[in-house]
């Protein structure tokens, strides 16, 4: 991590939305940073709150009645603080978004080009035919073959991941400093997914913009991002770099996470273990640690005592939010990378196991 | 898509003579009373009768005379004479289409801008007073008839019957090339009448279409591109537009059935006013044109509305 100043800095950010049935805690006190030229991968099931997070970095909570606090800093200055009209100015011009479904995020009615123009004339003092320069331009730059003439083409004429190539050159079109990209390639064809990744990091070494990459696959993080922030029932529970956090994770529910996808260098007979259960309720969430319904490893206490996210001892840029001992957490997770289930982990330990 | 338009305009045709066929056996077969009979007079002698059977053209086998009425109709344009005054049927309505094409053609304007202005403000400011107060007044409006809501408007604002003596009651309608002003002011009333109900059923239906095209993944793209609201509302309306456009031909049928009720409380010369009194008269050949003249708009009208929508809608697309 560079010793600079981040470009966007996240502090304690809260997001609730009250409700019928009570107030959902979407967000819940999540900091962290990312810095120009770098890529921050977000992790989490849906519902973790990992789009809500970044739909509030842009402002777009605001109107769906959110109760928003903490300090979301770009370049300084604070975005939840900022009023309406300010906070337009820097949407789609100083931080873009590109999101899930490029089908249902691009108006059907619209031509894809004029969709383009769009974007450039709410920032940009310039003529319908220089936007419309501009536009091709960056059609081109996302590869889209003969720009000229499919400018004027309409969403439904155009492929999947050619959708999505245009939701890119959209947002990138006013040159952002920052890309938030919500489960961009997960609508997508898996050859597609992989094209529209390398595109994405093509363009980052191009732009030297930074990335937040939010996604449930760890495959897309692996590929894309120099640090991850691991998100479970609107909290960051585990983050560090990328490499780190998939040799030596200290989170269970990180484990699970990565236990469930398969490696083509794992033993074949090494079996898939899904996390069991589903992800809390936002409204009635568990007390103590969030995530001990689901862990395998959680004693008696852990329904009581919340864990705060706390430095790992030797790695700087490290933290994680649990409430088993540092050196336990090893030597489970040594057993389990050797190819061991939770209960042989478990046993091997000599913790007794959990009620699941 | 000119295919297209010419296959639905000949449809149109043979639409058009299945709604003849069936203002005939509406009005030879089931008993309305022998139109001859009710020219005859009081006690009338059998020969007359059979005379003036004879003069109508209703001593003739119904297949004959129905198959002479399409010739004419179909070919010639033309709807015979009225029964009742001997006058030619395509000239009592060419004296009275102005006025009905005035009061429609105004009311649809009100009705359109009126009604989708309305839906989109109640929608972009939902649960607000305004909102309430737009949808309340809407569903008044749907449930009022026509011919209710006219007299109320007469007993309310008409300078000789009102409480507030400020617009031209019934009956003084004046052409509009005779006295514009008069045209105007006394098509006031009528107009707002006439378009109340489709108003606010486009008004509902603007709001509740908009208010879910505002909930659109690509509403949220166009705020994260950073467009002023503005832009945002336009680009939810453009949405919300198309599912209304449908509604539109089968609303100008609402509008035309409509026209008859309002052009007789306000007294207005015009083609609803004729239909009604033909009806009345057992007037068949004045029933047939004034009906086949609405049918026709009505088929026009979902004609239009369907090459419409290919415009609205790229993905729409005939063939």
């Amino acid at each position: 991590m560079s010793a600079s100043e981040p470009l966007l800095r996240v502090e304690d950010l809260r997001v609730e939305f009250p409700g019928e049935d009570g107030v959902v805690y979407a967000v819940d006190g999540i900091t962290y940073e990312v810095h120009s030229g770098r890529t921050l991968g977000i992790v989490g099931e849906s519902g973790s709150g990992k789009t809500v997070s970044s739909l509030t970095t842009l402002g777009l909570t605001r109107r769906q009645g959110a109760r928003i606090s903490g300090r979301i800093l770009f370049e300084g200055e604070d975005l939840v603080a900022l009023p309406e009209d300010r906070l337009r100015a820097i949407r789609g011009n100083d931080i873009a978004m590109v999101f899930q479904d490029p089908l249902s995020s691009l108006h059907p009615l619209y031509r894809v080009g004029a969709q383009i123009v769009q974007a450039v004339r709410a920032h940009r003092d310039v003529s319908k035919a220089q936007a419309r320069e501009r536009a091709i331009e960056l059609l081109g730059l996302v590869g889209i073959p003969d720009p000229a003439r499919r400018i004027d083409e309409y969403p439904h004429e155009f492929s999947g991941g050619m959708r999505q190539r245009a939701m890119i050159a959209m947002a990138l079109v006013n040159e952002p400093k920052l890309l938030i990209a919500d489960e961009p390639t997960t609508a997508l064809d898996v050859t597609v997914q992989a094209q529209i990744l390398a595109l994405m990091e093509r363009l980052q070494r191009e732009l030297g913009m930074a990335i937040v990459i939010i996604t449930h696959d760890l495959g897309v993080v692996a590929e894309m991002a120099d640090e991850i922030a691991v998100m479970y029932a609107g909290r960051i529970v585990e983050t560090a770099s990328t490499a780190r956090l998939f040799s030596a994770p200290e989170h269970p529910y990180t484990w699970g996470l990565l236990k469930s996808i398969p490696r083509l260098d794992a033993p074949r007979e090494e079996d898939l273990v899904p996390i069991p259960g589903t992800p809390p309720s936002l409204i009635n969430r568990p007390p103590g640690c969030h995530f001990h319904p689901r862990c395998p490893y959680a004693q008696p206490d852990h329904a009581r005592i919340d864990p705060r996210l706390e430095p790992v001892s030797d790695e700087p840029g490290h933290h994680v939010a649990c409430l088993l001992e540092a050196d336990v957490r090893r030597r489970l997770w040594a057993h389990l990378r050797a190819g061991g289930t939770p209960e042989q982990a478990l046993a091997a330990v000599g913790l007794p196991g959990a009620p699941v | 898509m000119i295919r297209y338009i010419i296959r639905r305009l000949l449809w149109g045709v043979l639409l058009l003579i299945v709604v003849a066929a069936l203002m005939f056996v509406l009005f030879r077969i089931l008993p309305t009373g022998n139109p001859a009979l009710l020219r005859a007079g009081r006690d009338p002698q059998p020969k007359l009768v059979k005379e003036i059977e004879v003069v109508l053209g209703l001593n003739k086998s119904l297949p004959t005379q129905f198959w002479d009425y399409l010739k004419e109709v179909f070919l010639h344009f033309k709807f015979g004479y009225s029964y009742y005054n001997q006058e030619e049927v395509r000239s009592l309505i060419a004296e009275r289409l102005p006025a009905t094409l005035s009061l429609t053609i105004g009311a649809a304007l009100l009705w359109i801008v009126g009604g989708l202005g309305v839906g989109v403000i109640s929608a972009l400011r939902r649960h607000s007073l305004l909102d309430r107060f737009a949808m309340g007044t809407a569903l008044v409006l749907i449930s009022a008839p026509e011919f209710w809501l006219g007299l109320v408007f007469l007993y309310l604002f008409a300078s000789d019957i009102g409480i507030v003596k400020i617009l031209p009651g019934a009956g003084s309608y004046a052409g509009l090339t005779s006295d514009p002003w008069k045209w105007f002011t006394s098509l006031i009333m009528p107009w707002i009448v006439l378009a109340s109900g489709s108003a606010a059923v486009f008004a509902r239906l603007m709001r509740s279409s908009l208010g879910e095209a505002m909930k659109e993944d690509y509403i949220r793209t166009a705020r994260a591109k950073g467009l002023p609201e503005r832009h945002v509302a336009r680009q939810g309306v453009r949405a919300a537009i198309n599912p209304i456009v449908t509604l539109f031909g089968l609303e100008v049928g609402a509008l035309l059935g409509g026209a008859i009720l309002v052009e007789y409380v306000f007294n207005i010369p015009g083609i609803g006013e004729l239909n009604y009194k033909a009806i009345q008269s057992s007037d068949f050949p004045v029933t047939q044109g004034t009906v086949l003249l609405a049918s026709m708009f009505i088929i026009l009208a979902n004609i239009v509305v369907d090459v419409a929508y290919a415009y609205l809608d790229p993905r729409v697309r005939y063939s």
